[in-house]
């Protein structure tokens, strides 16, 4: 079967990808100066002291053991435990993942939300008022940093207005409800600029669709222009609008640290902001690598997606 | 120096008996005058919570005097004072100090404290495998003795008038072995609190201990948040969040507080020196005439404005005003840059010269730096600013290979004049006159003897200038209004709340 084997090859290609990636991760995390043992005893420790604790934490060792000791954990599923927490690292992750999942979840589906319906409207009256807004829209969305938005948001809607809570994260333990409302703002300061980016990625592709000549044909055997819009147009401009969802994944999750920190969130930002600045390293590279991972994940389930958008391509290798 | 042991209550100080008064019952420092919860903000969280291992200050700000204790302790006036000893003897010799143990003392996992938990403590500060960071205060300890379980011994093998001093620092808490091992994660000490929880990356929750030797607390529940953003800290504070934080490190957005009702605010004095340390092993910052000029040519109040908003007190040696040694000395180089220009080319420089500046990720660092290197070129000195990520690049490149120029940190250590006398320390400074001076403070057999010392150290360092001594850090308080009994200064970096309470 051609899909199987194409998905074969693309589990081969994602493990290989994986393993140069950990090795440059491990390479370039090892390289910043830096050693956590000292960082974690302060400017008055002695040297036999930062020893102690180098042998401890298992820092005294030769590099290439570390690598094949991480590696080799990975693998069976042992993470590592974190130098400066002293926890197993899957654990610290899974907490922190409890917060950032479903922060970046619900951004995704607001922009979603946002710029496909804006995103087609525009593109459905060129220059008219709505396309004026959209493009507005998106042109302040993209030169507005995400963490600008989320300091103007607690300004106004937590602070001015009192609306929601300014930050911080009460824990799903205190209720769904509590734990979705600290993540209503950061996760709207998180998706303003990612819709923007789609908004502009919808509109194009709609006016670009819409002046093929199959849409001009439906128009012609008497299609309304909404029900050719919605039959013919907008499913075959899906295509441009899911290859940059796809892409934006990435930025998503840089823009995750920021949001969180702005937030005081404790998500995977944060986790990974600290572990890099207190050089906890075996933290920060299962962190990326776990990064890296769900990169590689998305963009899989792009490609799985766009036969299903389009099934023109399937069956093709 | 001789105090007696028999008369339990007398102690180093008068001020020191009458607390000792207060703890042994007569008046109940920890009267529970109304209940209530406190959560404040803690800038930095901490890798583990036990002040034993690693670097003290962050988890000490969390947990020391909440949740752990020492034998003696600090207060908020910087002044020792007994805790989990009643009193103490020291020998005519210093050589050997006597506690008397405070009976009925329990841990909060129900384990007794007595002389064999404190022997333990201290040997575990001394191990060969001790991850303290602060191990080297304590060197000083020979030995260790429990002849019954409410005396403890200690044989120095040299006299330290500072130990006691030491033995009332976070680094020093008593802890207890079954639960030693275990305390960076679930801290179990003597103190009026005890953890609940640790959600890591967001809060500390703490509650009363009903076991507490000193009677409960006011507070039912104590918790840490942990909030690194100044910006993120107003709005927690302004959304009622929160009840306070001790050291709000944004002066510019302070000032928003002190005319709003809602809260109260305390501008105290901290123990951080900001000092921008040279390479003195490294031309020309090895020549005595080229760091006087470089610190004459620096305002120092205008500076502490431009960079503290006006927050902070000028210094002019390694003390500051929160010390009880500390004196104004910041007349031995004041700001004249034409005397400043003089003496540089009285040193060979006329023309000035260029050198880099690595200046750490910090925001009071990187402005200090920029105000620095505008003043440097009044007198034609050219700074060549690097950043240096901290803690981790800058641990390594200055801190341990002094690989620079010129930097600029704020020392947070009470009492750390001594890293002048240090040898290898990143400022490279050579002075054996000064090293005898901390040596003869060690030694010192009288409480004025002491004083005369440190006194003595910094004037040394006023006229050496082995970095700019540029001011000390003040320490603001924002608190929510109602709530008192809360550390104005800091002495000791803490967030003690256990005198905590509130009142209409």
């Amino acid at each position: 079967m051609p899909a199987l084997k194409k998905l074969s090859r693309q589990i081969g290609g994602l493990v290989i990808t994986l393993w140069i990636a950990s090795l440059v991760i491990f390479l370039l995390i090892e390289a910043a100066p830096g050693d956590a043992a000292s960082i974690m005893l302060g400017t008055n420790a002695a040297p036999d002291t930062v020893a102690a604790l180098r042998s401890e934490l298992g820092l005294d060792r030769p590099l290439l053991w570390r690598y094949a000791g991480w590696l080799g954990g990975v693998l069976s599923g042992d993470l590592g435990t974190s130098y400066t927490y002293g926890v197993p690292v899957a654990g610290l992750i899974a907490d922190r993942l409890a917060v950032t999942v479903p922060l970046t979840l619900i951004a995704t589906l607001l922009s979603i939300l946002i710029s496909l319906p804006l995103g087609v409207w525009a593109a459905n009256r060129p220059n008219g008022p709505v396309d004026t807004l959209a493009s507005l829209f998106s042109q302040v969305g993209i030169a507005v940093p995400n963490f600008w938005i989320g300091l103007l948001l607690i300004l106004g809607v937590a602070l001015g207005l009192g609306w929601l809570t300014p930050g911080g994260f009460p824990g799903w333990q205190a209720g769904i409800g509590a734990a979705f409302e600290a993540l209503i703002l950061p996760s709207i300061a998180l998706a303003v600029p990612q819709s923007a980016v789609l908004t502009r990625v919808t509109r194009a592709a709609v006016i670009e669709v819409t002046n093929e000549d199959f849409v001009r044909t439906a128009r012609a055997k008497g299609l309304s222009r909404g029900r050719a819009l919605w039959r013919h147009t907008v499913p075959n401009a899906l295509l441009p609008v899911v290859t940059m969802l796809g892409l934006q994944i990435p930025f998503l999750i840089s823009g995750a640290v920021l949001v969180e920190n702005v937030f005081t969130l404790p998500g995977i930002g944060t986790l990974a902001y600290q572990a890099l600045s207190q050089r906890d390293l075996i933290v920060v590279q299962n962190v990326v690598l776990m990064f890296t991972l769900i990169v590689m994940v998305v963009n899989l389930i792009v490609d799985a997606l766009y036969t299903v958008l389009d099934p023109r391509l399937r069956g093709r290798v | 120096m001789f105090f007696t042991l028999r008369a339990t209550f007398q102690t180093f100080t008068r001020s020191a008996s009458a607390a000792a008064l207060l703890a042994a019952g007569a008046l109940a420092p920890h009267a529970a005058l109304a209940a209530g919860s406190v959560s404040f903000i803690q800038a930095v969280e901490p890798a583990g919570l036990d002040p034993t291992e690693g670097s003290p200050v962050a988890a000490g700000q969390v947990t020391w005097q909440n949740v752990f204790e020492g034998l003696v302790t600090i207060d908020r006036d910087g002044v020792l004072q007994p805790q989990l000893a009643t009193g103490w003897d020291i020998s005519e010799d210093g050589l050997s100090y006597t506690f008397a143990l405070r009976p009925g003392v329990s841990f909060h996992n129900g384990a007794a404290f007595d002389s064999a938990v404190a022997k333990f403590s201290l040997e575990r500060i001394l191990a060969e495998d001790s991850t303290n960071g602060q191990k080297a205060l304590y060197s000083v300890i020979d030995s260790v003795e429990a002849p019954d379980p409410a005396t403890l011994v200690l044989h120095l093998s040299h006299p330290a008038s500072d130990l006691l001093y030491w033995l009332g620092f976070p680094a020093a808490v008593m802890v207890e072995p079954g639960s030693a091992e275990s305390n960076g994660r679930t801290p179990v000490g003597t103190g009026p609190f005890k953890l609940d929880e640790w959600r890591q990356g967001d809060r500390v929750i703490m509650s009363a201990f009903d076991g507490y030797w000193g009677g409960a607390p006011a507070l039912d529940t104590l918790t840490a948040r942990f909030i690194a953003d100044p910006q993120a800290q107003v709005a927690a504070l302004r959304s009622g969040q929160v009840d306070g934080i001790a050291e709000f490190g944004a002066p510019e957005l302070f000032e928003q507080f002190t005319s709003d009702k809602g809260f109260t605010t305390h501008v105290g004095t901290g123990e951080m020196e900001v000092v921008a340390g040279m390479n003195n092993a490294k031309p020309p910052f090895d020549d005595v005439r080229v760091r006087r000029a470089l610190m004459m040519a620096v305002d120092r109040a205008l500076l502490v404005e431009a960079v503290k908003s006006g927050f902070g007190t000028p210094i002019g040696s390694h003390f500051s005003p929160a010390s009880p040694f500390y004196e104004d000395l910041t007349d031995a180089f004041p700001y004249d840059p034409e005397a400043a220009k003089a003496l540089l080319a009285e040193a060979g420089y006329a023309d000035g010269f260029e050198f880099t500046f690595k200046v750490p990720t910090r925001t009071y660092a990187q402005r200090s730096a920029e105000v620095l290197q505008a003043y440097f070129a009044q007198i034609d000195v050219t700074a060549k600013i690097e950043s240096s990520d901290f803690p981790a690049a800058w641990i390594q490149d200055v801190f341990k290979d002094t690989n620079y120029d010129m930097t600029i940190i704020g020392h947070a250590e009470p009492l750390d004049i001594n890293i002048y006398a240090r040898h290898p320390y990143y400022f490279n400074y050579e002075n054996p006159e000064f090293d005898a001076t901390i040596a003869e403070i060690a030694e010192a057999a009288t409480p004025e003897a002491r004083a005369e010392g440190y006194r003595a150290a910094q004037e040394l360092l006023a006229q050496d200038v082995p970095a700019l001594f540029l001011y000390s850090e003040p320490k603001l308080g924002i608190w929510k209004s109602g709530l008192t009994g809360v550390w104005e200064n800091g002495p000791v970096p803490a967030n003690d709340m256990t005198d905590a309470h509130w009142v209409e």
